[in-house]
């Protein structure tokens, strides 16, 4: 339906290389921007209402503009492409397939945010996306792109999903194990190594290159009022063609569901994830919703990283919820008490329900569980973790009910 | 700092890096603001190099940073990629996450339970291969999948996992 900008490259077989970015137009933006203040380009971010697409989605030229303008110190720009959250893969597809708009993206807010030193945290179980962006990196140090005025510094990490929110990623990059630091300050203020730091998702800085080019009412225009342009979304479970699609920020889940081939299985919808294994479900009566930050907020779930997991009737609820609920116990870092030790027992609670050991009260405990520690602490971790627990049990009780004995 | 990498290069038995490794060490060091930075890098070296990393490589490691074996320590327990015992030749790392439990993990975790005769989590008594069971690896659109040491393998059925562990030598 809408314009195709993120994926305009992928059908190249060498859409990897620098020669194929420039023969089809890349690094243009770079040329327009580098010609640009710092404040124009930021300004025009703005204008085109780009919010982050790693799960927050803050907008993103708001976000460029918090970095102290007194500042005499360096300012660094972080790249997340830490992906990690159950369902989504999309970022994975554009360090492989098109590495070169992630760096003239970062070229570009780079200038914006007035950055020479980049890190690039790309999950350590991405070897080949990390290969492809690495000789990407290479080609683009040989071009003269790279190396007089920005720097690129490529980080692997080492397996651990908490290092994709943002904090944790910065203590990560720091040489510490992942914890998430207590904001205020933002990274903006004081991030990685102490200095104000701008973080953004892989797919964040892609858009960036098409709204130099085309400009932010362009952008602007391809979604709702609130934020622009199309994303990728990960599509996988049970559809007929499970794969990352690019569509409006404005597409339904009814119409993204109906892209992706359809419901398979029974071919009957129960339930659906719309934004990564940390947003709220959806029943097959609530996916008329549109797929822009607002219009998941308004539903009670979120878009977080468009990882949209699609449930047929033949799904067990709170067998999916264990396998959730398994994912939290094992990622929580242990900082905070109320997520280390809540999402183990939650785990174990639900473990035991769909083992048919649950007992009577066990779901208004999980429910009371979830709902005093939502908040209390560091990072969104534990508050991504709740929004299943939450809305599984709620909008799926009967059917736990009838695993606990005596329920 | 170079005369205790010095000595250390020198003991028997104790992990140490060549010469070019330690230039490598100190050029990683140097990209960052703080060298401590390095540390993750250093560590994903320390165990292509030494096959895992054990307290004594720990202790290598920390004294190239000028830190306590403790801090190393809790960087190295922390993540899922360092090995703390040595693993088998190969590692199988089968996702039981969400989208790929849909996709029928569960079979082809029994089935490899079957197959090399362990639990996930174990290494099979020949040191061919470690079997794993993990968090979501993000290749969903071809579930089920695993990582098989630096590959992704898409779209496993007990067929391409008979053909998979042949090829593990």
């Amino acid at each position: 339906m809408a314009e195709i900008v993120l994926m305009r490259n992928f059908s190249n077989p060498d859409s990897h290389k620098i020669t194929a970015y420039r023969a089809a137009g890349g690094y243009a933006a770079w040329d327009k921007a580098r010609q640009m203040e710092p404040a124009a380009i930021t300004e025009e971010v703005k204008k085109a209402n780009l919010r982050g697409l790693g799960g927050a989605g803050f907008p993103t030229g708001t976000k460029w503009s918090f970095i102290p303008k007194n500042h005499t110190g360096p300012v660094y720009l972080v790249v997340n492409a830490d992906e990690g959250e159950p369902g989504t893969f999309k970022d994975r597809y554009l360090l492989e397939r098109d590495p070169h708009a992630l760096i003239e993206g970062m070229l570009i807010a780079a200038r914006a945010v007035r950055c020479t030193k980049s890190f690039v945290y790309i999950r350590g179980e991405y070897v080949e996306p990390w290969r492809r962006f690495s000789t990407a990196v290479k080609e683009a140090y040989d071009d003269g792109l790279l190396g007089q005025g920005l720097d690129i510094i490529i980080h692997r990490g080492a397996g651990a999903y908490i290092c994709g929110e943002e904090t944790g990623l910065l203590s990560s990059l720091e040489g510490k194990k992942g914890w998430p630091k207590i904001k205020p300050p933002f990274p903006a203020i004081k991030g990685a190594f102490g200095q104000p730091t701008i973080v953004n998702n892989v797919e964040t800085l892609c858009c960036v290159p098409p709204i130099v080019t085309r400009g932010a009412e362009w952008f602007a225009g391809l979604g709702t009022k609130t934020q622009g342009g199309t994303r990728m979304y990960s599509v996988s479970g049970r559809v007929k063609k499970p794969a990352v699609y690019e569509a409006s920020v404005a597409i339904t889940l009814r119409q993204l569901i109906e892209m992706a081939g359809g419901v398979s299985g029974t071919g009957r919808l129960k339930a659906v994830v719309p934004g990564g294994g940390s947003a709220a479900i959806l029943t097959a009566d609530e996916i008329d919703v549109t797929m822009d930050v607002d219009g998941l907020k308004n539903a009670g779930t979120m878009i977080g990283s468009a990882g949209v997991m699609v449930m047929d009737e033949s799904v067990s609820i709170p067998e999916a919820l264990m396998v959730l609920a398994r994912f939290y116990a094992h990622e929580s870092c242990g900082q905070c008490t109320p997520c280390r030790e809540s999402t183990g027992w939650i785990y174990k609670m639900v473990h035991r329900i769909v083992d048919g050991h649950g007992h009577k009260d066990d779901l208004d405990t999980i429910l009371d569980v979830a709902k005093r520690g939502a908040g209390t602490t560091i990072c969104a971790f534990y508050d991504g973790a709740v929004g299943p627990y939450i809305s599984y049990i709620e909008k799926f009780r009967s059917e736990f009910e009838t695993l606990i004995p005596h329920a | 700092m170079s005369a205790s990498h010095g000595a250390a290069s020198t003991a028997s038995g104790t992990p140490a890096f060549s010469e070019a490794q330690l230039a490598e060490v100190r050029r990683l060091q140097g990209l960052y603001p703080d060298k401590r930075g390095a540390l993750l890098p250093v560590l994903h070296m320390a165990q292509e190099t030494f096959g895992y990393i054990s307290l004594e490589a720990e202790e290598y490691v920390a004294s190239l940073f000028e830190l306590a074996p403790a801090h190393v320590h809790e960087v190295v327990t922390f993540y899922t990629l360092y090995f703390r015992e040595r693993p088998g030749r190969h590692v199988v790392a089968v996702c039981h996450t969400l989208s790929c439990h849909l996709a029928g993990a569960p079979k082809i975790i029994a089935y490899l339970k079957q197959k090399l005769g362990i639990e996930p989590g174990e290494t099979t008594e020949d040191g061919r291969v470690t079997f794993l069971t993990v968090e979501c690896l993000c290749a969903c659109e071809a579930a089920p999948m695993a990582q098989i040491d630096d590959r992704y393998e898409l779209n496993l059925t007990p067929e391409t996992i008979d053909r998979l562990l042949e090829g593990l030598r």
